[in-house]
C-alpha cells in the first residue's frame, strides 16, 4: 500500500476510537433527551464532577477542605487513606445517583411543561452551579486519575501492521479499552431498556409522557433513573478522558464535542449517537489529515459542526432522528 | 429593581479600597481552565511579600499589601480587576496572562502605572524606547525560542542544517509568539520548521501527534499552557517520541505538566528562567515567618514547585524595584511613576540574589532606559520521573541577539507607528 | 394610582400609535433618557465605565440583536460570539485601512458586513429547525473563530494575532484607544444603543416585526397566510447580525481596546448573551436591557460583596460566585420563565390597581 493510504487508514482508525468516546458523551445526552425532552448541557460538567469525586475518594481527600479550613482555621487536607479504584467507582456512582435525586427534586420537578429552550438554559445554570460546587468540594488544581487502565502504544497492532505493510499503526491502548467499555455500556443499556421492567417504563415515557402517566408509570422515578444512568455514563466518560489528561476544568468542555454527534445522529436515537460519533470522529481526523495541512491545521473544533450542518441540510432531523411532522 | 442593585453596587465599590501602604495587586486566577498554573504562581507571589512584611516589616518600613483579584484568565475580568484596583494606588501589575497584558499595555501607559511581565506578554515591550511603562526582563518568548535553538545547536555540534524541528503551539496570541523568531532562525541555521497548532484547551491532540509520529521531526518544541502540556507529554510518551528531543517553553515545564503522565514523562526537557526546588536559604525564613505561622497563601501545598518559584521570583524583582525606587525618590511611600524609575534603574547582581537567600537562582541583569528586556538567558531543565524532580542540565544560555534585536525593533516600531508614539531615551 | 389608562384619551391616530401610549410609561422613559444622557456622563469614572456601564451598553445592543432573532423570530442561535467577532475584525480592518474616515461609520459598516455573514449562516434555517438549528449555528461560531485566528490578513500580520484599536476621535474627543475618557466611551456607546434600540422597538411594532412573530408562533401557518419564510427569516438574521456586529465592533474598539478572537469571542459569549435575553425576557426590548444589566452586574456585585465586604479568599469567592449565578439562573427560570420583562408587566398590573386592589 502506498504511504499516504497507510497514514490515512491509521488516522481513520484513530478517529473511530475517538468517535467511540464522543458517542459515550452523546449517549448521556440522548438518554435524558428521550426521557424528559431536556437538552442537557450539564453532561460535560457531570463528567468533570464525577471524575473529581472519583479522584477525591481514591486519594481520601477531605471534601470542602478549602472551605472548612477557611471558615474554621483548620488545616485539613486528607483523611490519609487510599481506596481501591473499584470501591471509589462504586462510591462515586452512589454520589451520582444522589445528585440525580437532588436535581429531580429541586430543579426538574419545578420545570415541568416549560418550553425546551428554558429547560436547556436551566441545565446551563446547573452546569455553572456544579462547576463551582465541584471546585469548592475538591479544589481546582489538576489531579492525576489512575484506575489502572493501560495506556500507550499497542505493541501487537504495531507489530502486526508492521509485518503486513511495513508501517506500524499507532493505536492507543486506552482507546481500545474505552471502545470495549463503551460497547459493553451500549449493549447493557439496550438490554436494560428492552427487557427490564424499568427499561420498558423508560421507553414508554420516551414515547409519550401522558400515556405513560396514565398507565401508572411514575414520571419522577423515571427521571431520577435516567439522570442516574446519565451520571454513570458521565463517570465512565470522565474516567476515560481523565486518565489521559488528568482531571481539571477542561474536561467539562467535552460536551462541545458531543453536540455535533447529536445533530448528526439525531437527538432521540441511541444507535444515532453511536454511528454519529464514529462518523464525526473519523471525519474530523481524516479532514485534519488531508485538508488540515493545506489550510493551517487545528480544524477539528469546527469541522465536526460543519459536517453535521451539511448532513442536516439534507436530513433536518439527523440520521436516525424521528421524522418531524408539522401540522397547522 | 435595577436601581436598587445599582445602589447596592455603588455602596460596595466605594467601600472596598482604603489602604495607604504599598499596593501591589495580584491579578491571579485560581479558577477556570488555567487554574492549575495560576494557583502556585499566585501563592509564591503572595508568600514572598508576606515574608517581607513579617520579617523586615515591609520594604523600607512600608508594609506591602497584595489585594488579590480573580481574573480566571479572562480578559474582561482582567479589565474589571484593573479598574477596580487601580484607584487604590496600585503600583505595578503582573497579570500572568499574555491576553490581559495586551489589553493593559495601552491602559497602563495612559494611567502611568508600570506593568511587569516576566517571561510572558508582548515581547517587543523589551524596547524601552517605545514601551515606557512595560518591563519584561529577565527573558521573553523570543529569547526562549532562540535559547532552545542555541541549545539544539550545541547538541548538534553547531549545525542544524537539514534537521526538522516541529513547533507544537497553543493556538492563541501566546502560542504564536515564537513563530516569527523560529522562522528567522531557520533561515540562518537551515533547519526546517513544522508548525503544529493545538486549539484551546488542548484536551484532544491525537491528530497532531500522529502527524509527528509520521513526520518524525528531529526535535519538538512546545509552547503550551494548561492542560495542553500534560496531554502533549502524554501523547508524546504514547507514540514513544524520544523525550530528550522534546523541549517545552518555561510555561510548559512545571510539575503539573509532567506528574499526571507518570514515568512516561521521564527525560522531558523544558526551558527555565530560574532555579527551582527548596534548596535555597530563603525557604528557611519562609518557613519560620510564613508557613509555620499559618500565613501561607492558598492551601500551602505548592511550595517549591516551578510556578511557585516563578511567582516568588516576580515578587522578588518587584520588591527590589520598589527598594530602588525608594532610594531614588528619597522617601519610602513611593508612587507608581517613581516605581517606574525604580524598574528602569534596577540592577540585580548575583551577590544581591545570594543576600536575598536565593544564590544561583536567577540571572543577574541591569535595566536601562532603552532596555526593558534584560539579557534573556535561560536554563534547560530535565524531568526525573523517578525522583519527581526537575534537574538543571545546563548553565544560562544566551539568546541570539543578532536575530532578535531587529525583530524587536521592527515589531515595536510598528506599534509606535500605529499609536503615534515618539521614541524616548535619545 | 400613578399608573393608569383611565383618563388618558387619544384624539389622533399618531397619538394612538405612539410607542408608549400610557402617560406614566412615557414619563418614566423620558426620565431614564434624561438621566442616561444628562446625569451619568458627568459623574461617571473609569471604574464605573469599564466595569459596569460600557459592558452593559454593549451587551444590551447584542442582546437586542439576539432577541430580534430568537425572541421575535423564534430562531435560536448560538453563534453570537462568532458574529461579534466578525463585527470586531471588520471594524479593525476598516479602522486601519481608512484611518481618515469617522469611527462611527466604521462601526456601522462593520455591522453591515456582519449582516451579510449572518444571512449566509442563516440560510440553513430554512430547512433546519429548533435545537438542530441552535447546534448548527455553533458551526458558525467555531468556524469564524478559527478563520480569524488562522488567516493573518485579518489581524494585519501582527506577530501574535492580537488586534488592538488605534486611537480614533469624534468631534475632537478620542473614543477608542487609551486616552479615551470614561464619559466619552459611555456616551459613544449610549448614543448608538439609543438609536438602535429605538429602531428595534419600531421595527418590531411594524410589518416586519409582525411577520417575524408570525413565523415564530407557527411557521407553516404563517406561510399559509402569505408570509414569505425566506425573506422573513433572512431579514431577521440580517438585522440581528447587524446589531450583534455593531456590538462586537464596540466591544473590541471601545471596551477592550485589544482582543484575541478565541478568548474574547468564544462560545461562552454566545451563551452569555442567550442568558441575557432569556433572563430578561424573550421578545421584549426592555427584557434585553434588564437581562444585560443582570448578567453584567451580578458577578461584579457578588465579587465586591464576597471579596470586598466579607474578605473571602478570591478563589473561594469565585467558586461561590459561580454557584450563586448558576443557582440564580435556575431559580429565575423556575420562578419566572418569561423573564424580567414579565415581572415588570406584572408589576405594572399591580400598580394599576394600587393602592386599592379590590
Amino acid at each position: 500500500m502506498p504511504d499516504q493510504l497507510l497514514y490515512a487508514t491509521e488516522a481513520a482508525l484513530n478517529g473511530l476510537m475517538a468517535g467511540v468516546l464522543y458517542s459515550l458523551v452523546a449517549l448521556g445526552f440522548v438518554l435524558i433527551f428521550k426521557a424528559s425532552g431536556i437538552f442537557n448541557y450539564a453532561q460535560g460538567v457531570l463528567a468533570l464532577f464525577a471524575a473529581l469525586t472519583l479522584v477525591g475518594f481514591q486519594n481520601g481527600q477531605v471534601p470542602f477542605a478549602h472551605l472548612i479550613n477557611a471558615v474554621f482555621g483548620t488545616d485539613l487536607h486528607h483523611f490519609g487513606w487510599q481506596l481501591p479504584a473499584l470501591v471509589a467507582i462504586v462510591l462515586t456512582a452512589g454520589v451520582m445517583v444522589a445528585l440525580a435525586i437532588v436535581i429531580e427534586r429541586y430543579v426538574l420537578k419545578h420545570l415541568v411543561n416549560q418550553p425546551p429552550i428554558i429547560l436547556f438554559m436551566a441545565t446551563i445554570g446547573m452546569a455553572y452551579f456544579l462547576e463551582g460546587f465541584g471546585d469548592i468540594m475538591w479544589g481546582a488544581d489538576i489531579k492525576k486519575l489512575d484506575v489502572g487502565l493501560p495506556q500507550g502504544l499497542n505493541e501487537t497492532i504495531d507489530a502486526v501492521t508492521f509485518e503486513a505493510f511495513g508501517y506500524g499503526f499507532f493505536i492507543d491502548n486506552l482507546d481500545i479499552v474505552a471502545s470495549v467499555v463503551a460497547a459493553l455500556l451500549v449493549i447493557s443499556l439496550t438490554l436494560f431498556s428492552q427487557y427490564s421492567k424499568q427499561g420498558r417504563a423508560l421507553r414508554a415515557v420516551a414515547d409519550d409522557h401522558q400515556a405513560a402517566l396514565s398507565v401508572g408509570i411514575s414520571l419522577r422515578f423515571i427521571w431520577v433513573l435516567v439522570w442516574s444512568i446519565a451520571g454513570f455514563v458521565a463517570l465512565v466518560a470522565g474516567i476515560m478522558w481523565g486518565s489521559k489528561s488528568g482531571v481539571q476544568f477542561s474536561l467539562s468542555l467535552i460536551a462541545l464535542k458531543a453536540l455535533p454527534v447529536l445533530m448528526l445522529g439525531g437527538f432521540t436515537s441511541i444507535p444515532g449517537a453511536i454511528v454519529g460519533g464514529l462518523i464525526i470522529g473519523m471525519g474530523e481526523k481524516l479532514f485534519e489529515f488531508f485538508i488540515g495541512p493545506m489550510i493551517g491545521g487545528a480544524t477539528e473544533n469546527w469541522f465536526a459542526y460543519v459536517l453535521a450542518l451539511l448532513f442536516l441540510v439534507f436530513r433536518p432531523q439527523g440520521l436516525f432522528g424521528e421524522k418531524i411532522i408539522e401540522r397547522v | 429593581m435595577r436601581k436598587t442593585i445599582t445602589a447596592i453596587a455603588l455602596a460596595m465599590a466605594v467601600a472596598t479600597p482604603a489602604m495607604a501602604d504599598l499596593v501591589v495587586p495580584n491579578l491571579s486566577y485560581r479558577t477556570g481552565p488555567y487554574a492549575p498554573g495560576g494557583i502556585p504562581y499566585a501563592d509564591g507571589f503572595n508568600d514572598y511579600f508576606t515574608l517581607l512584611n513579617e520579617r523586615d516589616g515591609g520594604i523600607g518600613g512600608e508594609k506591602v499589601v497584595n489585594p488579590e483579584c480573580e481574573t480566571a484568565y479572562n480578559t474582561e475580568k482582567g479589565v474589571e480587576c484593573y479598574e477596580a484596583t487601580k484607584g487604590s494606588g496600585a503600583l505595578v501589575y503582573n497579570p500572568l496572562s499574555t491576553g490581559i497584558t495586551y489589553q493593559l499595555i495601552p491602559k497602563v501607559s495612559a494611567d502611568g502605572i508600570p506593568l511587569y511581565t516576566p517571561g510572558y506578554g508582548r515581547t517587543s515591550a523589551a524596547n524601552g524606547k517605545i514601551f515606557e511603562w512595560v518591563f519584561n526582563y529577565p527573558a521573553n518568548y523570543w529569547d526562549g525560542a532562540s535559547v532552545a535553538i542555541k541549545y539544539l545547536l550545541d547538541q548538534n555540534g553547531g549545525d542544524l542544517s537539514g534537521k526538522r524541528i516541529a513547533l507544537v503551539y497553543h493556538n492563541s496570541a501566546y502560542g504564536k509568539e515564537p513563530i516569527r523568531t523560529l522562522q528567522e532562525l531557520s533561515k540562518k541555521h537551515g533547519y526546517e520548521l513544522i508548525e503544529i497548532p493545538v486549539d484551546h484547551p488542548g484536551q484532544e491532540q491525537k491528530s497532531q501527534w500522529l502527524q509527528i509520529r509520521r513526520d518524525k521531526p528531529d526535535y519538538v518544541l512546545m509552547w503550551g499552557w494548561g492542560v495542553m502540556n500534560a496531554v502533549a507529554i502524554q501523547e508524546a510518551a504514547n507514540i514513544r517520541y524520544p523525550m530528550e528531543n522534546f523541549i517545552g517553553i518555561w510555561w510548559s515545564g512545571s510539575e503539573n505538566d509532567v506528574l499526571p503522565v507518570g514515568d512516561g514523562a521521564n527525560g522531558y526537557k523544558s526551558l527555565a528562567m530560574h532555579g527551582t526546588g527548596m534548596d535555597y536559604p530563603v525557604y528557611g525564613d519562609l518557613k519560620t515567618y510564613v508557613y509555620d505561622t499559618g500565613k501561607a497563601s492558598g492551601a500551602g501545598d505548592q511550595v517549591g514547585s516551578v510556578l511557585y518559584s516563578r511567582g516568588m521570583y516576580a515578587a522578588l524583582v518587584i520588591s527590589e524595584a520598589i527598594r530602588k525606587a525608594q532610594e531614588l525618590a528619597g522617601h519610602s511611600a513611593i508612587t507608581a511613576a517613581e516605581l517606574r524609575n525604580g524598574f528602569e534603574a534596577l540592577e540585580i547582581t548575583e551577590a544581591r540574589m545570594a543576600e536575598l537567600g536565593l544564590p544561583n537562582f536567577g540571572q543577574p541583569f541591569a535595566a536601562s532606559c532603552a532596555d526593558h528586556g534584560g539579557p534573556g538567558h535561560a536554563l534547560i531543565q530535565q524531568w526525573d520521573a523517578a525522583a519527581k524532580k526537575w534537574n538543571l542540565i545546563t548553565g544560562f544560555i544566551a539568546p541570539d541577539d543578532e536575530v532578535l534585536t531587529p525583530l524587536v525593533m521592527e515589531d515595536s516600531a510598528a506599534f509606535a507607528a500605529e499609536n503615534a508614539i515618539a521614541e524616548r531615551c535619545n | 394610582m400613578f399608573y393608569r389608562e383611565a383618563g388618558d384619551f387619544k384624539t389622533s391616530y399618531a397619538d394612538d400609535s405612539q410607542t408608549f401610549p400610557i402617560r406614566f410609561d412615557r414619563l418614566r422613559y423620558y426620565a431614564v433618557v434624561a438621566v442616561a444622557f444628562g446625569v451619568i456622563p458627568f459623574v461617571i469614572n473609569d471604574y464605573w465605565a469599564n466595569a459596569v456601564f460600557v459592558p452593559f451598553l454593549i451587551y444590551a445592543i447584542a442582546a437586542i440583536g439576539l432577541n430580534i432573532l430568537t425572541g421575535y423570530c423564534g430562531q435560536v442561535s448560538l453563534g453570537t460570539g462568532g458574529f461579534m467577532a466578525v463585527g470586531a475584525y471588520a471594524c479593525y480592518k476598516l479602522m486601519t485601512a481608512f484611518p481618515e474616515v469617522s469611527i462611527l461609520i466604521h462601526v456601522l459598516l462593520a455591522g453591515g458586513i456582519t449582516a451579510m455573514v449572518g444571512v449566509l449562516f442563516g440560510l440553513p434555517s430554512l430547512r433546519i429547525k429548533g435545537f438542530y438549528l441552535a447546534v448548527a449555528t455553533l458551526a458558525a461560531q467555531f468556524f469564524l473563530v478559527w478563520l480569524f485566528n488562522k488567516v493573518p490578513w485579518f489581524y494585519n500580520y501582527s506577530a501574535s494575532g492580537q488586534i488592538s484599536a488605534p486611537e480614533r476621535t469624534i468631534l475632537g474627543h478620542p473614543v477608542t484607544g487609551a486616552a479615551t475618557t470614561a464619559s466619552a466611551k459611555y456616551l459613544f456607546c449610549l448614543v448608538i444603543l439609543f438609536a438602535l434600540a429605538w429602531l428595534a422597538r419600531n421595527l418590531t411594532r411594524g410589518t416586519v416585526g409582525r411577520k417575524w412573530m408570525a413565523i415564530r408562533d407557527m411557521d407553516i401557518a404563517a406561510e399559509i397566510i402569505g408570509v414569505n419564510p425566506l425573506t422573513t427569516k433572512l431579514s431577521a438574521f440580517a438585522i440581528s447580525s447587524f446589531y450583534i456586529g455593531v456590538a462586537g465592533a464596540l466591544f473590541f474598539a471601545v471596551y477592550l481596546g485589544a482582543a484575541e478572537v478565541g478568548e474574547a469571542f468564544g462560545i461562552q459569549k454566545s451563551f452569555l448573551i442567550l442568558f441575557m435575553i432569556i433572563i430578561g425576557g424573550l421578545g421584549s426590548i426592555f427584557g434585553s436591557f434588564a437581562g444585560a444589566a443582570f448578567m453584567v452586574l451580578m458577578p461584579v456585585l457578588l465579587k465586591n460583596i464576597l471579596v470586598g465586604q466579607f474578605g473571602w479568599a478570591t478563589d473561594l469567592a469565585a467558586h461561590v460566585e459561580l454557584m450563586i449565578v448558576g443557582a440564580l439562573i435556575v431559580i429565575f427560570l423556575i420562578a419566572e420563565p418569561h423573564g424580567m420583562a414579565q415581572l415588570w408587566r406584572l408589576a405594572k398590573e399591580k400598580l394599576r390597581l394600587w393602592p386599592f386592589p379590590h
